[in-house]
C-alpha cells in the first residue's frame, strides 16, 4: 500500500481529515471507492455514510475522547 | 443570458444606457435618483436597485448577450456601483450586526465560526423541503438556488490571487473539489444542472431572473460584493466557511426531500455530493482558511466575522421569505408563473 505523504488532521470534536496519497479498504480488502482526493472520515460513530463524515457529529455534541 | 427586464426607473433608465457604449456617459441623474430610491426603500428587498446590482456584478462574470464588454470597466458604471455599495455594505453590517469574534489561534476561529453557524435559528427551509414540500415548491426552491448554484463556487474564487500561504492553500483545495477536480462535467455547478433538468427545469443561467425577488438576489449581490473587493478578501472567506458549515446537514435533508417526492440519482447526486464534500470543506474553510488568515493577519478578523455573520442574516431572510409564502400557500418567486418544459 503506497501510504507515502499521507496526512491525517485530528479535528476537535469533527471528523478526521486525510490527504496526501491514501487508499481506504473495507473489511474484505476491498477499496472504498471516494471521488475526492481530500476525505473526512467519521470519528463520532452517527454518520449515514460511513467511513465519511456527514456533518452529524454537531447534531450529536460529539466530543472527542480525552486521555 | 440576456439583459434582465427592470424593475423599476433606475434599472430601466441604466439597462437603456448599457444598450449602446459610451464611454464617456453621465450617470451622475441617475445616482441621484438611486439615492431618491433608497430613500424609502430597503436596499435588501429593492427589486429595482438588487436587479441594478446584479446586472452590474454579472458584467464581470460573464456579460450579457449584446452588450459591450468594455461596460466591466467603465468608470462611470463603475462609479455608480461604488455609491449604491456604500449603501449595500452599511445595511448588510446592520444585519450581520457588529463581528463578534476573540483572537486566537486557526482553530480558535474554527470553534467560533461553527459556534456561529450552530446558532444561527434560522428558518428551516431543509426541514420543509425533506418533509412537507410539494414538488412545485421543490422547483421553485431550485429556482431560488439556481442563481448562484449555476456559478458555484465563482464569488469566491475572486479572492484566490488576493490571499497568500495556508489561507490560499485552504481555498484552492476546496475550489478544486467544488469545480469537480479537473473531470469535465462534474462541477457542482453541473450537478445543479443535472437536478434542475430532472424537474423539467431550464439549466442556463439566469432563466428563471425574472422570477427571482430582491432578496434571492441580495444573497448573491453580496457574494460577488465580498468577492470583488481585495478590502473584504476576508469577508468573502468568512462567508465560505459559514456556508460550508451549514451545508451537509441540510444537504442530507434535500435529498430525503427530493427522494420523498419521487426522484432519484442522478437528479439527487447534487444534494449527495454535498453532504461528503461539504464535511471535508466545513473543516478547511473554518481552520485554513479562515483560521489561517487571521493567524496570518490578525487585522483581517473583522472582516472574516462580518462576512461570516451577514451570511447567516442574508441566509435567514432568504429562507424566511420563501417559507412564509409556502405557510400561506403562495408562490415565493416575484411571478407565479412557472416556466416548466414538457
Amino acid at each position: 500500500m503506497s501510504a507515502e505523504g499521507a496526512q491525517i488532521v485530528v479535528c476537535p470534536q469533527g471528523p478526521l481529515i486525510l490527504r496526501g496519497d491514501f487508499e481506504i479498504l473495507d473489511a474484505e480488502g476491498e477499496a472504498v471507492p471516494t471521488s475526492r482526493e481530500t476525505v473526512a472520515l467519521c470519528r463520532c460513530g452517527s454518520s449515514a455514510i460511513k467511513p465519511f463524515c456527514d456533518g452529524t457529529h454537531k447534531l450529536k455534541k460529539f466530543e472527542m475522547p480525552r486521555d | 443570458m440576456e439583459l434582465p427586464e427592470d424593475r423599476g426607473r433606475i434599472s430601466e433608465s441604466l439597462f437603456e444606457v448599457l444598450r449602446t457604449y459610451d464611454p464617456d456617459v453621465d450617470l451622475s441623474g441617475l445616482e441621484h435618483e438611486a439615492f431618491k430610491v433608497l430613500d424609502s426603500e430597503d436596499i435588501l428587498h429593492s427589486e429595482d436597485i438588487q436587479i441594478v446590482l446584479f446586472v452590474l456584478y454579472e458584467l464581470h462574470y460573464r456579460g450579457f448577450d449584446g452588450i459591450d464588454a468594455r461596460w466591466e470597466w467603465n468608470p462611470p458604471l463603475l462609479g455608480l456601483r461604488a455609491k449604491i455599495e456604500e449603501q449595500f455594505e452599511a445595511r448588510l453590517r446592520q444585519i450581520a450586526g457588529d463581528p463578534s469574534f476573540s483572537l486566537g489561534s486557526a482553530q480558535d476561529t474554527a470553534r467560533q465560526l461553527f459556534a456561529l453557524a450552530s446558532a444561527d435559528d434560522g428558518p428551516s427551509v431543509s426541514t420543509y423541503i425533506s418533509r412537507h414540500a410539494t414538488v412545485e415548491q421543490a422547483r421553485e426552491f431550485l429556482m431560488h438556488k439556481s442563481i448562484y448554484q449555476l456559478k458555484e463556487a465563482d464569488p469566491h474564487s475572486w479572492a484566490i490571487p488576493r490571499l497568500t500561504g495556508r489561507g490560499k492553500s485552504a481555498l484552492m483545495e476546496i475550489q478544486f473539489d467544488e469545480y469537480g477536480a479537473g473531470r469535465p462535467g462534474a462541477m457542482h455547478s453541473e450537478l445543479f444542472e443535472t437536478t434542475m433538468r430532472g424537474l423539467g427545469l431550464d439549466s442556463e443561467f439566469g432563466a428563471y431572473i425574472e422570477s427571482l425577488p430582491a432578496i434571492t438576489l441580495a444573497s448573491v449581490n453580496m457574494m460577488s460584493f465580498f468577492g470583488l473587493h481585495r478590502r473584504l478578501r476576508g469577508s468573502i472567506a468568512g462567508h465560505l466557511a459559514i456556508y460550508e458549515m451549514t451545508s451537509s446537514i441540510p444537504n442530507a435533508r434535500y435529498a430525503r426531500g427530493f427522494r420523498r417526492l419521487g426522484f432519484d440519482s442522478p437528479v439527487t447526486d447534487y444534494f449527495d455530493e454535498h453532504v461528503e464534500a461539504d464535511a471535508v470543506h466545513e473543516q478547511i474553510a473554518g481552520r485554513d482558511l479562515a483560521g489561517g488568515l487571521i493567524e496570518q493577519d490578525p487585522s483581517i478578523a473583522e472582516a472574516v466575522f462580518f462576512g461570516a455573520q451577514a451570511a447567516c442574516a442574508i441566509d435567514a431572510l432568504v429562507g424566511a421569505h420563501q417559507l412564509e409564502a409556502w405557510g400561506r400557500g403562495r408562490s415565493s418567486l416575484r411571478q407565479p408563473k412557472v416556466k416548466v418544459e414538457a
